[in-house]
């Protein structure tokens, strides 16, 4: 049989991807002062599933050929919003948590009717949600800080460690891709997705679901960066209408997009490989801090890293033999 | 399986396209068990036709009728739902997802929205086989199958959705002769089975060979409905284009003396794995063909002298002196003087949002300008000339290159290459999809061009075109040149037996039988 060789190819982007991840995981680890510990890989756990979750809401927008550039301010608003309703009772931070991540799927939804039923390029639909976005996150939460029934204990519950050596928020995510990311890829609205940032025609002329699809797509999205606003809130303990965060977390998640193998023509890629792009990514930054680096060298050395590790999945331009599958 | 009460009937269906009528009380009538042949040159309405029975687009007026209970469709799943079934003439496969994936995608096995991948598995395996592509890995990506394969898998689609009318638009334009027996023993056998067929194609014979009933459409309207075979192909030709139809293919002249020398000259080419030891000579006026199954090695040849290929091996003489092209700008240089006519229009030929007279201009921009600056006179002048040598039928220069019908448009891809005046043209598989009309008027083309003095490489899937326009004719298989036949050597049955590479079976054997087992 055969089959493995397809089901590698399929894989390649995301394969790539965990490369680059253990690549950059061994390194950073290595020179690590305090070394392979339970407490070094929670901290790398805590701040890769923020961007990991953003990278996945962005990952599905991608899938359908769009661009979500409200993911990060979605991400923000509802890191302002949870600071106010994850609070009190154990109960009411519960439902407190559920009506973050169904704001999100509000934003999403927004999003989806003005970029199907407006037929709006999803770039500049986003951009205007976007700042709407942050313009409420700002309005309800002008100044950081937190409710003062704030539950830290869930967010405690949440960002601590499973038998003092699994990071919880790591165990999360993996709940997120096997209860809702590998269903939803298995599903007929999942592969409707692929299909749609494949040919949206041909989907169409296939009798698939596209509007659904995408309608999907966007609102699983916001949810996504719901999810990641929840996490901000559990990490800090407060709300912050940050502009700067904003942006850099709609960026970050596209760069994690790309260095997880995720075309952003559509159709092809996978969250799993946006994870681990997003956890790459991190590492990438956090190197600096590991050789005691001047934090001002952050960016440039961020960039730079960046553009080597995508230059990898280029790197098969130069096999090919007829430039005409340059173009495609 | 002839039934009083047809299976499907149309009646009176008009549309209008702005203030294009695409269609005028058009009916028709399709029977259970029977396969219905629509011929018509492009533009004609067919296209109008087929997207309103298979709910793409609603009709202005008219009524359509399934089992004589009245239907309409408000979208593509809803005429599925109903029995039936398009295989259009774009392809309407999704690249990036895998063949099974693709032939389940309508209707996926699986409960609760999941689906069920082992399902969908053996449906495709069977759908496959059952359309005769039991070659396909039902794992592959769409993306990395070629033309004629895909077709297969549009066949083996519409099977799983359990068509009672199944509607093939142009479905054979991108098959070699050998695929196109295979396709044809499914449609007999689906046939046999009570469905009902409506068969849309430019290829005469095929036609003949399949079709129980015809129905002629000329600029939306319905000419006539006949019994197949109770007419000549010239009465059919003539009710199509509506004027006399005369010789398809213009006389070929004596040809040039077999000494003069080659404008192109090629020896011992090879792009490992798919082109081997390829040598060909074209002199000046002469038309060399291409033929032998879709995917021999055909497109990689021309792609190869055009400088798109790297890592070739083998010398290439323009002229009598080597060169080497590395790129399609230095073929095209003026020095070599070469042209590709490229297979797909829609993606290599033209820029489908650009205006004509961008599209025709590009090519042409360093000889239309002085410096940076286009001479706006000379380029009008240039495209005017092209524009009425072709006799390309526009709104006018300004108009996007995709609003023009697909005959026109490969006049125009034609038409772009001509403006640089070539010397040497390859042409790959350019007259697929197009009507009579444009293709005779293309024959007479390609002839004066060579009359002219240009060396013409032709590559056709249809073989009535290598053997009348070709003045010599190699035959590939595998990437290797099997035999070049000249002048009365090149026949239908040459070809076909060379292309199967059975030419060392005894001499009677028909070939069509022997590729149908």
């Amino acid at each position: 049989m055969t089959d493995w060789r397809f089901h590698l190819a399929q894989q390649r982007g995301t394969l790539t991807a965990l490369g680059i991840f253990i690549a950059m995981f061994v390194f950073y680890v290595a020179n690590h002062p305090a070394g392979f510990t339970a407490n070094v890989v929670q901290t790398v756990a805590n701040k890769g599933v923020l961007l990991a979750l953003v990278a996945m809401a962005q990952t599905l927008v991608v899938l359908t050929s769009g661009i979500d550039l409200s993911v990060g301010m979605i991400f923000i608003l509802c890191n302002c919003v949870a600071s106010y309703v994850v609070s009190g009772s154990a109960v009411a931070a519960t439902l407190g948590i559920a009506g973050v991540i169904a704001l999100g799927a509000l934003c999403g939804a927004i999003n989806a009717m003005i970029v199907i039923f407006g037929r709006l390029q999803p770039i500049v639909t986003t951009i205007a949600t976007g700042a709407v976005y942050f313009g409420i996150a700002l309005w309800i939460r002008p100044f950081p800080g937190s409710s003062p029934e704030f539950n830290s204990d869930i967010a405690d519950a949440l960002t601590g460690k499973i038998f003092d050596v699994v990071p919880t928020s790591l165990v999360v995510l993996l709940g997120v891709v096997v209860l809702v990311w590998l269903p939803f890829q298995g599903s007929v609205i999942g592969r409707a997705v692929y299909a749609v940032g494949s040919s949206e025609q041909a989907a169409y002329m296939s009798g698939m679901p596209v509007r659904r699809a995408k309608f999907a797509a966007y609102v699983l999205g916001g949810m996504l960066a719901a999810s990641g606003g929840l996490f901000l809130t559990f990490f800090t303990y407060s709300g912050e209408a940050s502009l700067a965060n904003g942006n850099t977390y709609t960026l970050y998640s596209i760069a994690a997009v790309v260095l997880g193998g995720v075309s952003l023509f559509g159709g092809r890629g996978s969250a799993i490989g946006a994870i681990f792009g997003a956890l790459a990514f991190r590492a990438i930054g956090d190197l600096l801090f590991v050789f005691d680096v001047e934090p001002l060298w952050q960016p440039l050395f961020q960039g730079l890293v960046l553009l080597l590790a995508v230059s990898i999945g280029s790197a098969r331009l130069f096999q090919v033999r007829n430039r005409l599958e340059l173009f495609t | 399986m002839e039934s009083l009460v047809p299976l499907f009937r149309m009646e009176g269906i008009s549309k209008r396209y702005g203030g294009v009528r695409a269609l005028q009380q058009a009916d028709l009538d399709v029977r259970a068990g029977r396969v219905h042949a629509i011929l018509g040159e492009n533009g004609a309405g067919k296209s109008t036709l087929i997207k309103i029975m298979s709910g793409v687009v609603a009709p202005d007026e008219g009524r359509m009728l399934l089992d004589g209970r009245e239907v309409s469709f408000p979208d593509p799943a809803a005429a599925v739902a109903a029995g039936i079934v398009c295989i259009f003439q774009e392809l309407s496969l999704i690249p990036d997802l895998s063949v099974a994936d693709n032939i389940v995608a309508s209707n996926p096995p699986g409960r609760f929205g999941l689906i069920d991948r082992k399902a969908q598995r053996r449906l495709a395996e069977t759908a496959l086989a059952r359309a005769g592509g039991e070659d396909i890995h039902p794992m592959a990506l769409v993306r990395d199958l070629p033309l004629s394969r895909r077709q297969i898998i549009e066949i083996a689609r519409a099977l799983t959705r359990t068509p009672r009318v199944l509607i093939l638009d142009e479905a054979t334009s991108a098959l070699a002769a050998a695929d196109v027996t295979r396709v044809f023993d499914v449609l007999k056998r689906l046939k046999a089975e009570g469905i009902a067929l409506l068969y849309i194609s430019h290829r005469m014979h095929e036609i003949a060979e399949l079709a129980d009933d015809c129905t002629v459409f000329r600029n939306g309207r319905r000419i006539a409905t006949y019994e197949a075979g109770t007419k000549s192909d010239n009465e059919v030709v003539e009710m199509m284009i509506g004027r006399e139809y005369s010789h398809v293919f213009p006389p070929k002249p004596a040809g040039p003396a077999a000494t003069a020398t080659p404008v192109l000259d090629v020896r011992n080419l090879c792009w490992a794995p798919r082109l081997n030891d390829i040598s060909f000579s074209v002199r000046a006026g002469e038309v060399v063909g291409l033929g032998g199954l879709d995917g021999q090695g055909q497109r990689e040849l021309l792609l190869a002298l055009f400088g798109v290929l790297r890592g070739i091996s083998g010398q290439v003489l323009i002229d009598g002196k080597p060169v080497s092209i590395g790129s399609p700008r230095a073929a095209k240089a003026d020095a070599i003087g070469m042209a590709l006519i490229p297979e797909d229009r829609k993606t290599e030929g033209l820029m489908l949002q650009m205006s004509v007279r961008d599209n025709l201009s590009f090519a042409t921009l360093s000889e239309l300008s002085h410096g940076v600056i286009i001479d706006r006179d000379a380029e009008r002048d240039a495209v005017d000339e092209m524009i009425e040598l072709l006799g390309i039928k526009t709104d006018g220069v300004s108009v996007p290159a995709g609003s023009l019908s697909g005959g026109n448009q490969q006049k125009l891809v034609i038409a772009k290459w001509l403006m640089r005046k070539p010397r040497i043209i390859l042409l790959n598989d350019p007259t697929r999809g197009i009507d009579v009309g444009t293709k005779q008027e293309f024959y007479q083309l390609l002839r004066n061009l060579a009359d002219a003095g240009a060396a013409i490489v032709l590559y056709s899937t249809d073989y009535d075109e290598l053997i009348g326009c070709c003045d010599t004719v190699l035959v590939l298989y595998d990437g290797t040149v099997k035999r070049t036949l000249r002048g009365a050597d090149i026949t239908e049955r040459a070809l076909i037996r060379l292309a199967l590479n059975i030419d060392n079976v005894a001499g009677d054997a028909q070939p069509n039988a022997t590729v149908g087992a």
